[in-house]
């Protein structure tokens, strides 16, 4: 399956995330990476690389980001990690945590991801 | 090159609470913060890489800063620096050119990795002029000192030019509006870093 990471500004805004994408899809590797080591705001390198290793089954890591800095992080750990297949998806946090999360249980690969988490964007019902 | 990031860590901590104020006005009041807690992390870091040529130096300044930043200026002064250590791999000087080269690759970065340009209300608005004022020098003949206090000079008024637009990128930018008026935390800390280097060429 694919990992899923989950990075945003606040360690309880990504383990929430979490926590609703895993009601859904309780097997799938979902894994927070929120807030800074010491559990304040912001976003962490580290954290987010270990999620990703964590994370990482072999079939690649989906990463999921709220704003700013969270973006730019990941996109530096995926960088740093050029061994890995790691994709930035883009789309709302948590209705793309709670997609990403059903998808990979599914058997969708990380090539499709960036696809099924775009209708979280228009969809609420 | 070492005394100069020890220069620029004492710079941010003494301007740590001003940078978290103007960051309370249009954002989310943690740039000083930010900004010293990386400073501080490098501080601690200097010890190893002080036996390397500059490249890895700022090299490794730019790394320490995005692990221990936590906003977007970890990234983005951590691209730079780590930008700016390539452009200079294997010197041990830096004469006017390689610092313009180093400077170039410095913004590039910075544009790379927050996908913004010139007059988006970002640390962008300090250093894509101290950039131009540089090369205008350098390309002049003047020497690194006089090209470098240009470059400070000409950031200084990026920082001024920032309190008469809308951010348009950053955390300010949800602001809209409401963010004129008010000067950019990040185009602020730019400009001390150009200080020091130009107090200390
Ligand atoms: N996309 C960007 N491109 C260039 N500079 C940016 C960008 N986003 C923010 N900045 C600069 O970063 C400064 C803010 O730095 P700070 O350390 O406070 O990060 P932050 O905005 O709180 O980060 P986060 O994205 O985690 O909320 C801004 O004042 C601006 O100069
Ligand atoms: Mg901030």
């Amino acid at each position: 399956m694919v990992g899923v990471v989950l990075v945003s500004h606040s360690q309880k805004a990504a383990e929430g995330a979490a926590e609703l994408a895993l009601m859904m899809a309780p097997d799938a590797p979902v894994k927070a990476a929120g807030g800074l080591e010491d559990g304040s705001l912001g976003t962490s390198f580290e954290k987010i690389s270990a999620a990703v290793e964590a994370a990482d089954q072999g079939d690649g890591v989906a990463l999921i980001m709220d704003m700013g800095s969270a973006v730019m992080t990941a996109e530096m750990v995926a960088e740093s990690m050029d061994d890995r297949k790691i994709s930035l998806l883009d789309c709302p946090f948590i209705e793309g945590a709670v997609i990403a999360a059903l998808e990979t249980a599914g058997g969708t690969p990380l090539s499709g991801m960036q696809e099924k988490v775009e209708s979280g964007r228009d969809r609420k019902l | 090159m070492v005394a100069i990031i020890e220069e620029m860590a004492k710079k941010i901590e003494a301007e740590k609470d001003y940078l978290t104020q103007l960051d309370n006005e249009i954002g989310d009041g943690d740039h000083g913060i930010n900004m010293a807690r990386g400073f501080a992390a490098v501080e601690k870091k200097l010890p190893s890489l002080r036996d390397g040529d500059i490249g890895s130096l700022l090299k490794g300044v730019g790394m320490q800063l995005v692990s221990t930043v936590g906003g977007a200026s970890g990234p983005l002064y951590g691209t730079a620096f780590m930008k700016a250590g390539m452009a200079c791999k294997g010197l041990t000087e830096l004469d006017g050119p390689a610092f313009v080269k180093a400077m170039e690759a410095a913004v590039d970065g910075i544009k790379m990795r927050g996908k913004a340009t010139e007059g988006e209300k970002t640390m962008l608005d300090a250093l894509c002029p101290a950039l131009k004022a540089m090369q205008d020098d350098v390309a002049a003949g003047k020497s690194l000192k006089e090209a470098l206090t240009d470059a400070a000079a000409a950031a200084e008024k990026g920082v001024e030019y920032t309190k008469t637009i809308i951010a348009t990128k950053g955390r300010a930018s949800y602001l809209g509006e409401r963010s004129v008026g008010h000067q950019d935390p990040g185009a602020t800390s730019a400009f001390y870093l150009l200080q020091v280097l130009a107090e200390m060429a």
